[in-house]
């Protein structure tokens, strides 16, 4: 293990620089609409109606937010539970973008429903024949879970470091002995978290799918199947290996640093079989029930539907079962963009294109003030992850002779 | 309230576990919802007799304190180009079709909440905000709902709506079955104006026999069918008509209940815990016989 000298540190770099500026505008206009949909009502920033009551926040902010930090678990899974050891430079990464994307979520759940102050009632009021109760208690459970498994990012950045500033400062030893007493506890129940993590997600990454079958027939048979969990679930562990993979080469570009293109290539290998596993089961539940018949009409619902299976999953099958496309970093790139933008476009159809109610008297598209919130919360979470990894210890660099610390496993197996 | 509605929770999903190895579907969802009452109210809309006055609509929003206007602006005949939908500003409404049998009479529906017997909202709710009453009506409860409006997207009737202009305390909109009159012993605000006798309140089970012998004596006046006999699992709401419901913008829903599919999968992946459990337990093994794995190759000091 010595050999590869991986240690996360935090980057040395100036915050601001031209492309932030940008994203930082972004969301700043974000976060206007985001205000004044809380105090004008959904109605002055949303295209949402009677006939069409969820939009882009739920179909892209909560489900492709949801399934776009399944880089966390699946991670996770990998290198906790599995202990292939050298895929652990990506956990810490990962579990960032699925802490801050799962906040994210959190957030978009609390802008979406109309009365953000009963967000708490689901903890107290059970529906257990409720799809949406579901997804609501595991999220809150499994984001509880990641600021857990957070901590010892945080105890390992300042553990031997508090320095509280003035009169504060007579704290900093007793803040400092505490932080370790935390280190040393949740060092050994961090495998309890670990894998309720894992189950956690593979719960409510299903359960999402769940969501839309209580609408029956309102919703387009090209997507409406008994096998929506399912079909959920696949493209949710398809989907985490190329965000790491999509997340570290940005990062190593945007910070200069030189990206960790053999551990890629490796982790790579895994996205092709999960990809053609999903890919399988999503064109049997096509034939067993028939519903190719639906592709031959030219419409909105088929156009969305071929470019979700071949742009977003056939052709990025193809680039990672090629390991000329696996070794190169563009190839890499590319490939796990595509299947992003693959399961991106499936939450899209699935909660928007496919939803068609009956009375319409328009079909719905997203406001501007919808539109600039979603992208809002995008830039915001780029920002935090660019300030976090500039603060705690999660990106690896590549120091000589630098073991990995965090390493977790079921205690007593010694 | 937190005790007793989480042994409900637990009970619920014991007896749906049960449900789900081996007794069908069908059965599933009478079991994991409150048992339907053989008393249930219902009301029988007879769209051929109905003359499209209006006056429904009229007390129906006296009744829920809503603006309603003066009655005599409710014969105004124009607002007849448009289908309206039921909407927060009054919980149903009379749209006119044109009659092909007999052009001078056009047919006139009237659109509220069908009060499903096995609704798709209150399966839905978060919160479990809504509830099917013994008497047949499904309500709302404002104390519960969270305004996340997945009963909007839940309902094959599209009959709730929302308050999209209201940012402090936004309330869902439909149909109470006059709740608070019924209890009374009152009639349903609309079952008591109407002028002719199109709507019938009373037991569902007598009104399907009202329904059956109307449809026998009068074969040329109606259709043999009775819309929200069988649609989604029956409705307390039901309709006769002298033609295909389809041409009178009725649903053309099947007749399993609207709950049922998703219910099925969320017991299934639940029951009794068991799958999640076992997917720990697994994880669990797989973390402890891969670390002692990595232990032999000198790996955790």
């Amino acid at each position: 293990m010595i050999e590869y000298g991986f240690q996360p540190k935090p980057i040395k770099r100036k915050f601001f620089t031209p492309w932030v500026i940008v994203i930082s505008i972004i969301a700043f206009t974000g976060l206007i609409f985001l205000a004044s949909r809380f105090i004008f009502g959904l109605g002055s920033v949303t295209n949402l109606n009677q006939f069409f009551p969820w939009g882009i926040w739920i179909g892209l902010d909560v489900a492709a937010g949801v399934a776009l930090a399944a880089g966390g678990f699946t991670a996770a899974a990998l290198g906790h539970i599995w202990h292939r050891d050298k895929y652990e430079i990506f956990i810490r990464p990962a579990l960032l973008t699925a802490l801050l994307g799962y906040t994210f979520v959190a957030l978009s759940v609390v802008t979406d429903i109309g009365r953000w102050n009963y967000v708490w009632h689901p903890l107290v009021m059970w529906n257990g024949n409720s799809a949406l109760f579901e997804v609501g208690i595991c999220v809150m459970v499994y984001l509880s879970v990641l600021y857990i498994e957070f901590l010892p990012i945080v105890t390992e950045r300042f553990i031997g470091k508090v320095n509280l500033p003035g009169f504060l400062s007579v704290l900093n030893k007793a803040i400092d002995s505490l932080l370790r007493i935390l280190d040393r506890t949740l060092n050994k129940f961090m495998f309890v978290f670990i894998i309720a993590g894992v189950v956690l997600s593979c719960l409510h990454q299903s359960s999402l799918g769940t969501l839309m079958i209580i609408a029956g027939q309102k919703m387009h048979p090209l997507w409406q199947t008994p096998v929506l969990p399912l079909l959920f679930l696949l493209s949710a562990f398809s989907v985490g290996f190329p965000m790491v993979i999509m997340e570290s080469l940005s990062a190593s570009k945007s910070f200069g640093m030189k990206p960790e293109k053999d551990i890629l290539s490796s982790l790579a290998k895994f996205v092709g079989p999960l990809l053609s596993f999903y890919l399988a089961f999503k064109i049997g539940d096509m034939v067993i029930r028939e519903s190719f018949v639906y592709l031959t009409e030219f419409n909105a619902a088929s156009i969305m539907f071929t470019i979700e299976v071949v742009i977003g999953v056939a052709l990025p099958l193809r680039l990672f079962l090629s390991p000329s496309v696996r070794e190169s970093s563009t190839g890499l790139f590319i490939a796990s963009m595509l299947v992003i933008f693959g399961v991106l476009i499936n939450r899209f159809n699935n909660f928007v294109i496919a939803y068609d109610p009956p009375y319409t008297e328009t079909s719905y598209f997203p406001s501007v003030g919808e539109i600039a919130v979603t992208l809002g919360f995008v830039a915001l979470e780029i920002l935090l992850y660019r300030a976090f990894v500039m603060i705690f210890p999660i990106i690896s660099q590549p120091i000589k002779g630098a073991i990995l610390k965090t390493k977790y496993a079921i205690k007593g197996a010694r | 309230m937190g005790e007793k509605s989480r042994r409900n929770f637990l009970k619920t999903l014991g007896i749906a576990g049960a449900a789900c190895t081996g007794i069908p579907s069908q059965k599933l969802i009478s079991k994991t919802q409150p048992q339907l009452s053989e008393d249930r109210m219902g009301v029988l809309v007879d769209t051929t007799v109905c003359i499209g006055c209006r006056r429904c609509e009229w007390v129906c929003k006296k009744t829920h304190d809503i603006p309603a206007g003066e009655i005599e602006s409710y014969s105004e005949e124009s607002v007849f180009s448009k289908m309206r939908r039921p909407g927060n500003e009054g919980y149903t409404k009379v749209n006119r079709y044109d009659n092909y049998q007999n052009p001078s009479r056009p047919i006139n529906v009237k659109v509220q909440c069908m009060h499903c017997d096995q609704p798709a909202c209150v399966s839905a709710c978060i919160v479990g905000a809504f509830s099917k009453k013994e008497d047949g009506s499904v309500v709302w409860d404002s104390n519960k709902c969270i305004g996340c409006r997945y009963c909007m997207v839940a309902c094959p009737f599209q009959i709730p709506t929302f308050e999209y202009e209201n940012a402090l305390n936004p309330d869902i909109h439909k149909c109470d079955f006059c709740a608070e009159r019924t209890e009374e012993g009152l009639l349903p605000a609309c079952v008591d104006i109407c002028p002719v006798e199109a709507l019938t309140y009373g037991k569902r089970r007598d009104l399907i026999e009202v329904a059956e012998k109307r449809i026998k004596l009068y074969p040329d006046r109606y259709i043999d069918k009775i819309y929200g006999f069988t649609e989604v699992g029956g409705t307390s709401w039901m309709y006769l008509a002298n033609t295909e419901f389809e041409k009178l913008d009725f649903p053309n829903l099947r007749d399993n209940p609207a709950p049922g599919v998703s219910e099925s999968i969320q017991h299934g992946i639940f029951a009794y815990f068991v799958p999640p459990i076992s997917l720990y337990a697994l994880l669990g093994g797989i973390m402890w016989v891969t670390k002692k794995k990595n232990n032999n190759n000198g790996w955790n000091k």
